[in-house]
């Protein structure tokens, strides 16, 4: 028991308020696996826009407990600032995944309650991952998480691809996760605690505990931190999964579960590992330098859209790696930023796709953009705006990303790698503009020719994360400030 | 807020206008697109009044914090030689409209949307006073470049736009580390600030350190300007851009990077610049011969051209690393009258495009029996372009050639190699186009120059015989910028202090 940790015993109200997002996302979860057999077919709408009000209503509550910050539950859980912009990171998320799917789940004909309900499951995991103080209650949340995203893969049964990447996602899952808790188990055993701040204590203390055992544990928590945010050389089944699952759910996985994984490797790596910084950064600095670089070369490749954005996102996890790999705050704020501005723009694309994939997703060569600018031209307009922001032009929130983690790099002398990445920015803009030429410069595709009209939420769906992208590029002073000061918060 | 920003201001205005037309009357975008660029171009002329020829300095300035978390701030402002290049890019856009009038009849509204657009971002790349800021219009004026070449471009337009963005995001991406690194040196972007650290050694580079950051921000300005051996974008991205596209790129695009040069490359890394400038010098005279003698021999008008361009473009390179107040005058004046000159010799090639669909000059012959005032204007381009004196590249090149004799005489001599080529070419060029028999009945068919074509040419060639006569309109702002970029280069270069020597007495010791 952590001395400083006040006692457990009955229920703190402070500490259900800082718990309030992830309760009430499990409730309605719930509620909606209930009201499902109570409801007939046509009301099947009814649940994504009760998922809709439930993800605001957990924005609103994770702002609300913001105001109340501390720890809840003895230490456990942990709402700062830090906690509080990722749990409001993966809600938008869900809001602007949920946004596109009401189409998309229509077309295959598979609108069920549990789609929504697996989402809430997800995002509750998310939420406790990012506010989680202690090992144990990471674990927790990151196997909520991954089992209701494991589903959601293969949530279009009759799809063989999407079973395909169900099973892979699991099995892969399974053993990176297995990989993080023999980390776990280790750092149990080397300083005997597994809360965060006392780990990084016990390092420091007469009887620290050999760092070698330190070392270990965290090389294995890298190693399922890595699969997670699918960083080299742990991305394999990156491009698998985000082909085979429903592009909604793509478009989920490259945003969501990323952004939580990636507060966790700043917390992580920055509170408990912090002391042995010097012997993780040059692994960290490798894994950056290697995903960038697989990310983008691979992506040069394809002829899928949905495997491209894979190996796209591979690229960017490479990016905010960097980030990483500069061990200051700066760094932590910058990947704070990025994974924001990455969310809008990634999720942005993925809903251009799912929007345009037709029945049984069949448009998904990058052939079908051909001419979608003759045929729809706001789709069109947007994926470009989304498209730029990838490439990293001025204006959008991609490049004042890059800018601001690769300045972070550079206050810490990291200008090798600096320069490596910014030079594989410009490798990445070829393929970007590959879909950029067809939609503008080719005649019309079949796919283009055959697409919906917009309805109103998929407007929503196209223009929200648009508008996220340009405000975070040409005003990103807020989320700037409150990056910067968050990223003091994590000790 | 000032009339500096509302000349900045207003294609944005008519960029997000351009937008909102409805794409069902294509008239209203091309009167909407001629109206406002018109209006850019009085308004810039309006400055005028206020402008200060006889300032070194920055005027008009303005600043407003913009993201003030990392102190970056929107600050532009005009001095000498950015005002002319200011004026240039308004003039130039309406000229554009013009021609574009009728050789656009596809996606009408995207094209003018995407030509203001364009000028938004080359007006501002000369104004910008705020790192930062000058890298965000740097790679804004990228884009919509992009569309032109990629959408309304010839046969192999997607290869040309795709290979222009790539080439010119590579630079970008080295500067855009240099700019970063020297943020996290000054923790500023503040242009006049850094060279304000500079000038009081506040702020001083190991020698590798600024070579490196010299490079950085060099390779990204000479892959712009292009310079010999990175201008292989450059004849593609010419060849199949659409007329306002080509002119726009020539006239204004290039000077991006001659004058990143000498705004940023100089003044802030002059002990690297001048150990460069040997090498740089031997590229600039390569590219001048060899984009000569390339041009001769090409079949294409286009393609002519543009090679045209990398040959007068390593007279400008060769006028600023001569380090001589001459050379730096000559250099600047020859970005002005190269914009107005290739401009219009990529104009007159659009309009001969629009009446015989063909860029091969064997396709042509005898143009000047049918279309005798066409002919006439391209002839006064050509001898401007070849460097007749009394017309405007004769005073540009003329400095160059001058400045250059006196930091090296055999530079000048390979150099002038270049003039007479230049000649050869061009009026080569003319006499198989415009002269001997009319070649067919396409050609037969020609119609001389209507009123909306006179409007476009008229100015241009005005500008090139003031320019050619009257260069005292134009050269002494720019000759009091040009002194104190030579005397911000002088810092950490006590060895080179013969030049502070008078004229007379240097060309007297090249003698």
């Amino acid at each position: 028991m952590p001395v400083n940790a006040p006692a457990i015993g009955f229920m703190n109200p402070l500490d259900l308020i800082r718990f309030l997002p992830e309760i009430l996302l499990t409730a309605m979860g719930t509620l909606m696996m209930v009201l499902d057999p109570l409801l007939n077919k046509r009301s099947s709408r009814l649940f994504g826009d009760l998922s809709i009000l439930t993800l605001v209503a957990g924005i609103a509550a994770a702002i609300f407990a913001y105001g109340h910050a501390g720890p809840a539950f003895g230490g456990m859980l942990w709402v700062d600032g830090f906690a509080t912009f990722f749990t409001v990171l993966v809600l938008v998320v869900g809001i602007l995944v949920v946004l596109p799917s009401y189409r998309f789940l229509a077309r295959q004909d598979a609108e069920t309650s549990e789609f929504h309900a697996l989402l809430l499951f997800s995002i509750a995991g998310q939420c406790i991952m990012v506010s989680a103080n202690d090992l144990i209650i990471i674990f927790i949340g990151l196997e909520i998480s991954s089992i209701a995203s494991y589903i959601l893969a293969g949530y279009l049964r009759e799809d063989k691809r999407a079973n395909e990447a169900s099973l892979k996602y699991f099995l892969l899952g399974s053993f990176a996760t297995a990989f993080f808790l023999y980390g776990v188990a280790l750092i149990y055993g080397a300083t005997g605690t597994i809360n965060l701040g006392l780990v990084r204590l016990a390092q420091t203390g007469p009887d620290a505990p050999s760092p070698i055992f330190v070392g270990v544990a965290a090389a294995l928590m890298f190693v399922g931190l890595a699969f997670k945010v699918s960083a080299a050389p742990f991305q394999i089944w990156a491009p698998d999964v985000y082909q085979g699952a429903p592009t909604p759910v793509s478009a989920f996985l490259s945003a969501g579960p990323k952004a939580a994984a990636f507060a966790l490797f700043l917390r992580i790596f920055m509170t408990a590992f912090e002391p042995i910084g010097g012997g993780w950064e040059p692994l960290v600095w490798g894994a950056a330098l290697l995903s960038m670089t697989i990310g983008n070369f691979a992506a040069l490749l394809q002829q899928n859209i949905k495997r491209m954005l894979a190996y796209s996102s591979i690229a960017h996890a490479g990016y905010v790696l960097v980030a990483l790999t500069a061990r200051s705050e700066l760094g932590t704020a910058a990947a704070m930023f990025y994974l924001a501005a990455y969310a809008f723009m990634n999720v942005g694309a993925f809903a251009v796709v799912s929007h345009l994939s037709g029945r049984g997703e069949r448009y998904q060569s990058i052939e079908d953009f051909s001419g979608l600018a003759q045929k729809q031209p706001l789709t069109a307009a947007m994926l470009t705006i989304f498209l730029l922001s990838l490439i990293g032009v001025p204006l959008t929130g991609g490049f004042f990303g890059k800018f601001y983690i690769f300045r972070a790099a550079l206050e810490s002398h990291l200008v090798w790698l600096t320069v490596l990445g910014l030079l594989n920015s410009a490798v990445a803009a070829y393929y970007y503009l590959r879909i950029l030429v067809m939609m503008y410069m080719r005649e019309p595709s079949e796919a283009a020719s055959r697409a919906e009209p917009l309805t109103p939420g998929l407007r929503a769906a196209l223009i929200l994360p648009a508008l996220g992208t340009l405000v975070l590029g040409i005003f990103p002073n807020w989320v700037l400030d409150f990056a910067g000061r968050s990223s003091n918060l994590l000790r | 807020m000032n009339l500096l920003t509302v000349v900045l201001f207003l294609p944005l205005l008519g960029f997000l206008v351009a937008l909102a037309i409805p794409r069902s009357s294509p008239q209203s975008s091309r009167v909407w697109a001629l109206l406002l660029s018109l209006a850019t171009f009085i308004a810039s002329l309006g400055l005028l009044f206020w402008f200060n020829r006889g300032a070194a300095g920055e005027q008009f300035a303005i600043d407003v914090p913009w993201i003030s978390t990392l102190d970056i701030h929107f600050a532009i402002s005009a001095n000498g030689v950015s005002f002319w290049l200011m004026l240039l890019s308004t003039l130039l856009t309406p000229i554009c409209v013009l021609i574009s009038w009728r050789s656009i009849q596809n996606r009408v509204k995207e094209f003018f949307a995407f030509l203001l657009l364009l000028e938004f971002g080359l007006i501002g790349v000369f104004l910008a006073q705020d790192l930062f800021l000058f890298y965000v219009f740097w790679e804004v004026s990228l884009v919509p470049m992009y569309f032109l070449i990629g959408i309304w471009g010839h046969e192999r337009r997607i290869y040309a736009a795709v290979k222009f963005f790539l080439y010119t995001m590579t630079g970008s991406v080295l500067m855009l580390t240099a700019i970063i690194y020297l943020y996290v040196r000054t923790q500023t972007f503040q242009y006049p600030a850094i060279l304000d650290m500079l000038a009081t050694g506040r702020l001083t580079f190991a020698p590798g350190e600024e070579m490196l950051l010299f490079l950085a921000f060099f390779v990204a300005f000479a892959i712009k300007v292009p310079l010999f051996p990175l201008h292989t974008w450059l004849p593609d991205a010419h060849v199949e851009a659409p007329v306002a596209g080509s002119i726009m790129l020539a006239a204004v695009m290039l000077k991006m990077g001659t004058y990143g040069i000498l705004h940023f490359c100089l003044p802030l890394f002059p002990s690297a610049a001048r150990s460069c400038a040997p090498w740089i010098a031997v590229l600039a005279i390569i590219g001048i011969i060899y984009g000569a003698l390339v041009a001769m021999v090409q079949p294409n008008m286009k393609k002519l051209v543009a090679y045209s361009s990398v040959s007068h473009l390593g007279f400008v390179v060769l006028g600023i690393f001569s380090f001589t107040q001459m050379g730096l005058d000559g250099a600047v004046y020859q970005m002005l009258s190269h914009g107005i000159s290739t401009g219009a010799l990529f104009l007159i090639v659009g309009l001969l495009y629009e009446r015989r669909h063909s860029l091969e000059i064997a396709d042509y012959g005898g143009v000047a029996t049918v279309a005798p005032w066409l002919s006439t204007a391209f002839l006064v381009t050509t001898l401007a372009s070849i460097g007749l004196p009394l017309l405007n590249n004769f005073v540009g090149e003329f400095l160059v050639l001058q400045g250059t004799a006196l930091a090296n005489y055999k530079w000048t001599i390979f150099a002038s190699i270049g003039v007479i080529l230049s000649a050869c070419y061009m009026l080569w060029l003319y006499q198989r186009v415009f002269y001997g028999e009319v070649n067919g009945e396409h050609v037969a068919r020609f119609w001389d120059l209507r009123p909306r074509e006179w409007a476009a040419v008229v100015p241009l060639i005005v500008m090139m015989v003031w320019m050619g006569i009257y260069s005292h309109s134009f050269l002494p702002p720019v000759g009091k910028v040009t002194a104190r970029v030579l005397e911000q280069t002088q810092i950490n270069v006590p060895f080179r202090v013969e030049l502070k020597l008078p004229a007379g007495m240097e060309a007297n010791r090249a003698r």
